[in-house]
């Protein structure tokens, strides 16, 4: 097992699985990576689980020091990637020979890169996860986000699919599936992350006029600096809140477009609270939960209203697309 | 909107994964939620304006059932006053069927035995530099300190869920004399283990995050931790107490519970 040394942290870099789902009676909202069809696939082109833990870097990457080497992969926008002084492509398999360094800048697209690791990164898991949980500074390492000097662990490798030998096994063949894997062009284009979200209509969707709705759907929101993983933030025009005083507070889903007092939308995201107390007037579609996590402050976005039947029709096709044999060459 | 009612409660598509069970209130139950959350909001939205303790009570029998006998593909239950939020695996799962299921349970819940209510006492330091708005809310009430903490320290409260974030157990009802409203400005850091009331509700806060309650005091206790059996010191459905404790009992508990 090897290690990951931490030269610069990047702007807010944390490490992320999937999440831990089934503790919202605790209060316990799942976290997970933003981007987890990113992560997903960065898992796959190094031959790891969909759910192996990675780091999510967020805006600004970091510099990473692999001093027994790894097979890497990056996967989701581009932080414009050196190792050893080299450029280096997303979304393929890498190989960092050891003490070799991998050193990432500024976002070139989205908000989110992955950097995904052969073994996986390993820490102690919280309620069966990796993730780590900021607010509440649980999972992950140390339940914060990484500083410069942290040392991270590589977790054991899948050896099932390619027998190894030797201590260094993982700095020496290429990648840990054995070869060099590819995410083809055309799932690129099919997983793009959308400036148009798709949202079904919200529980409290028919509390708000008609007039509120044409705002909702016909203005352009602006992503605000505050925005993070707990929400969302937009700016924009106001949405009139609906008549009839406050409302009970209730179970909140993952992308709800909850309207505050004032107006201005937010959307609950990964590290959500689990319950709240505010109208919602739509919410994001699963397929679409990775555009959100690729939203940088600033972006403009629109919202565009499909039933229930489309929702679920667009929620398979992505699912096939992952499960497709073509998504990724060797 | 897509919503349909059946055995005592309505349901309602809350995302394309998830779906919300409200319980209906009925008139002759004793209304827990009190005259400041039964703001007038009108015939259009029956469930969802007064919080009541059979409301809740059912929302504990949901949950307990659900967990007792867990449904494959349900992946995840957000409880809260009088309401169930399900989340599911909607690959595998339609709403309607979901629906199907629950509508089972809940011809079930009579039967449904809750466990007997842990009774929990809970210390708290009030006023001073830990409780920063319990000036304000006795001017508001026309009280002094000393009544304010008596009043707070004197009825037993009932966990209705836990929510928010990890630990925030929501407990009811406040005494009459003490429901305040909520800060017109919420604050950007509670300091964690702060106590506060809004409207009818109290509570803790188990971490430093933002909130718009009223801080009163705050507790030597850790309401959440990642290294204790249950994680959370309260669960739903629990009894809780607060005492006041002096500032010296404060500080020899906290330095106890580090």
């Amino acid at each position: 097992m090897g290690v990951i040394e931490v030269l610069e942290p990047g702007l807010f870099t944390t490490v992320q699985d999937l999440g831990r789902e089934g503790f919202g009676p605790l209060g316990v909202s799942p976290s997970g990576a933003a981007d987890a069809v990113s992560l997903r696939l960065g898992n796959r082109l190094v031959g790891n689980a969909d759910g192996a833990a990675a780091l999510e870097m967020t805006l600004l990457g970091g510099a990473f020091a692999f001093p027994d080497g790894a097979v890497l992969a990056l996967a989701g926008s581009d932080f414009g990637a050196i190792l050893e002084g080299k450029p280096v492509e997303m979304w393929t398999t890498l190989e960092a020979k050891p003490g070799q360094v991998l050193r990432m800048g500024p976002t070139r697209s989205g908000a989110r890169c992955y950097l995904c690791v052969w073994g996986g990164i390993k820490v102690e898991p919280f309620l069966g996860s990796a993730s780590t949980h900021i607010l509440s500074g649980l999972g992950g390492y140390e339940g914060r986000a990484l500083k410069k000097r942290d040392v991270l662990t590589i977790g054991p490798a899948n050896r099932n699919e390619k027998k190894r030998t030797g201590k260094n096994a993982c700095s020496t063949g290429g990648a840990g599936i054995g070869g060099k894997r590819r995410l083809s062009a055309q799932a690129l284009e099919l997983l793009t992350p959308r400036k148009v979200l798709r949202v079904t209509e919200g529980p409290q969707s028919d509390w708000f006029s008609e007039a509120a709705k044409k705002t909702f759907y016909e203005s352009t929101y602006r992503v605000a600096e505050e925005s993070n993983r707990m929400g969302i933030r937009l700016q924009g025009a106001a949405i009139p809140a609906p008549a009839g005083g406050e409302m009970i507070s209730e179970g909140v889903a993952l992308g709800a477009v909850q309207v505050p007092e004032g107006g201005q939308p937010i959307i609950l995201f990964v590290e959500q609270q689990t319950t709240g107390g505010y109208p919602k007037i739509a919410n994001v579609i699963s397929p679409d939960f990775h555009s959100l996590g690729q939203l940088r402050p600033r972006d403009e976005i629109r919202f565009e209203q499909v039933d229930w039947d489309t929702a679920r029709a667009l929620m398979k096709e992505q699912e096939e697309l992952m499960a497709s044999e073509e998504l990724i060459s060797e | 909107m897509r919503t349909s009612a059946g055995e005592g409660a309505r349901f309602q598509y809350s995302s394309d994964q998830s779906l919300l069970v409200y319980f209906e209130e009925q008139g002759k139950q004793k209304e827990a939620g009190g005259a400041p959350d039964a703001v007038g909001t009108g015939a259009a939205r029956p469930l969802q304006n007064r919080i009541t303790l059979k409301a809740n009570e059912n929302v504990r029998r949901l949950l307990r059932l659900l967990e007792v006998e867990p449904v494959a593909g349900i992946r995840n239950l957000h409880p809260a006053y009088c309401s169930l939020l399900i989340k599911f695996d909607a690959i595998r799962m339609r709403h309607d069927e979901v629906e199907a299921i629950l509508r089972k349970y809940l011809e079930r819940l009579e039967d449904v035995r809750l466990p007997k209510p842990r009774r929990v006492e809970i210390p708290v330091c009030y006023g001073g530099e830990f409780g920063p708005d319990l000036a304000e809310v006795c001017t508001l009430h026309g009280i002094t300190e000393a009544q304010a903490i008596e009043l707070h320290a004197s009825v037993e409260y009932l966990v209705y869920f836990l929510g928010f974030v990890p630990g925030f157990a929501y407990l009811g009802e406040l005494p009459k004399e003490l429901v305040t409203p909520r800060l017109v400005a919420p604050r950007k850091r509670v300091p964690a283990a702060s106590v506060g009331i809004a409207r009818n509700q109290t509570g803790v806060y188990p971490f430093a995050t933002p909130g718009g309650w009223r801080l009163i005091g705050r507790t030597p206790y850790k309401m959440f931790r990642a290294d204790s059996d249950g994680l959370s010191l309260l669960s739903i459905g629990d009894r809780v107490r607060f005492t006041p404790i002096s500032r010296e009992r404060f500080v020899a508990l906290e330095s106890a519970w580090g």
